[in-house]
């Protein structure tokens, strides 16, 4: 694996420190009018999802983590496992639900996600920023509100809960932004 | 935002261009001559912590000649020669040196005072922070000692490596380890001293341990610890001036050098030529002087209130 200096730490290099893949946040070069030249390094730990800040003496080097993003075909859920494929090659990697975490409440078969390797096995699943999902459950809709008001919890079709507008009913298709998991649109069909 | 455009609004530009024509007036006011000097050196600074940069000499000579990373040296023969008071807004080059705060190529005020004593030096640099704020802020003057106490109830004079390094870890996480003390006071000072000094006021901070010298003179303090007659001044947690009462013992000059090559040496850095010139110039007799550097992009960020340097730098080095 490549070696990185600390003037190369960019926010999304993804390095080795203390054994684990972390990923840089923000650098900060930071020198005493005279004086050894330090660099504040925000992180987040891959495995744990912790970010905090390192400060290094400017030159140090850290080793690259063996971290890839790949686009991947969501496939199914086995009960244990999430499947997903890589829609050239048609490989196919399982990840447990400690590596999807948050997204599987956002997964529908056959949308592209974001699946983070490390050393060849799923770290992490990022979920397309919208999605398309049909309301399995929500409050009867209320006839003539159309825009504005107030607004109703709405149950989709892969688990995740949204806050959407009175006017919307079950069985409707509406596009979310997994970012912050909110309501965005109808989808007419 | 297209990459070929400034990162400096056209307005940061004029108030850095007002800022430029006060302190032309400030100095003109004071008698202190506007010296211009080469930005390309035979010899760069053998300091460790500073890199120059290397560049191909004009002439096709075998030996480089290097950006200069500040015109101390060149400024100093013009003092030897008679010059009286000098100042001097140029570019330095520092290599590596890239951030929220820094960028390679900087401007630089730098001025040197023979009639002053280093006290006076802090009220003159107070005085050129005050135009640069449009305001005169309560300058604090405090010795290295007194803020090491105060905000890490420790002596710096006397503290070991290990005790500077816990309080350190206390504070930071620190991978790294060292069994130099300057290291860790370096470190304390820029990172839990530096952000907590007081913001509304400007601090000058001086007396600094006798191993950071730099070219300052070092003598007794009245405790009879030895220390550098240096200053650093600092405003909103930003570092803005280093000033000296200047070094003139040649000989004490030479020891300084040979004790950066040795650093840089066991460091595994290279270990750039002596600048004959100056040792020269310093034989001869440098006047019992002070002098200061300042950091001008910085007083920039304070007149437009920018959080970083390319905010007052028409093109940093990633738009060149």
């Amino acid at each position: 694996m490549a070696v990185y200096s600390t003037n190369e730490f960019r926010s999304g290099l993804k390095v080795m420190l203390d054994g684990e893949p972390c990923s840089i946040l923000d650098n900060e070069f930071v020198k005493p009018g005279k004086g050894q030249a330090f660099n504040r390094v925000k992180m987040r730990n891959l495995n744990t999802g912790r970010v905090w800040e390192r400060t290094f003496k400017s030159g140090e080097q850290l080793e690259g983590a063996d971290v890839m993003d790949h686009e991947m075909e969501y496939l199914y859920n086995d009960g244990e496992f999430y499947h997903f494929m890589d829609p050239k090659s048609f490989e196919q990697v399982q990840a447990d639900l400690k590596a999807v975490g948050d997204a599987s409440q956002w997964l529908k078969e056959q949308d592209l996600c974001t699946v983070t390797l490390y050393n060849g096995a799923p770290l992490s699943v990022t979920p397309p920023n919208f999605v398309e999902l049909e309301i399995v459950e929500t409050d009867p809709g209320l006839k003539g509100d159309t825009a504005q008001g107030g607004t109703k919890p709405a149950r989709l079709s892969t688990g995740a809960t949204v806050k959407v507008p009175l006017f919307i009913t079950e069985g409707e298709v509406i596009r979310c932004d997994t970012r912050s998991g909110e309501y965005v649109s109808r989808v007419k069909s | 935002m297209s990459d070929w455009q400034p990162t400096a609004s056209i307005d940061a530009l004029k108030q850095r261009a007002a800022l430029l024509n006060a302190i032309r007036g400030y100095f003109a006011e004071r008698g202190v001559m506007e010296v211009e000097t080469p930005l390309l050196a035979s010899a760069p600074v053998t300091d460790p912590n500073i890199e120059a940069i290397a560049t191909e000499n004009p002439l096709g000579g075998e030996h480089p000649l290097w950006l200069q990373t500040s015109p101390e040296f060149a400024m100093k023969r013009l003092l030897v020669a008679g010059s009286g008071a000098i100042y001097q807004i140029c570019k330095a080059f520092r290599r590596g040196e890239s951030g929220a705060r820094h960028n390679p190529e900087f401007t630089m005020l730098e001025w040197y005072r023979p009639e002053l004593s280093l006290n006076e030096l802090m009220d003159e640099v107070a005085g050129v922070i005050a135009l640069a704020l449009g305001d005169f802020p309560a300058v604090n003057k405090l010795s290295y000692r007194q803020v090491f106490k105060q905000y890490l109830n420790i002596d710096p004079h006397t503290a070991s490596a290990a005790e500077l390094a816990g309080l350190a870890r206390q504070h930071l996480d620190v991978g790294f380890d060292s069994d130099d003390p300057d290291l860790w006071l370096q470190l304390l000072m820029s990172s839990v001293i530096e952000p907590a000094l007081p913001a509304q006021n400007i601090s000058m901070i001086y007396e600094f341990p006798a191993t950071q010298a730099a070219l300052a003179k070092i003598e007794d303090d009245d405790t009879g610890q030895p220390v550098a007659r240096r200053f650093e001044a600092f405003y909103r947690g930003m570092e803005l001036a280093n000033g000296y009462d200047e070094l003139q013992d040649a000989s004490e000059l030479i020891r300084r050098i040979s004790r950066d090559h040795a650093q840089r040496q066991a460091a595994g850095q290279s270990r750039p030529p002596i600048d004959r010139y100056l040792l020269k110039a310093m034989q001869s007799g440098l006047p019992n002087c002070v002098g200061v550097a300042m950091g001008f992009d910085r007083l920039a960020m304070l007149a437009c209130q920018a959080g970083r340097i390319d905010e007052v730098i028409a093109f940093p080095v990633s738009r060149v």
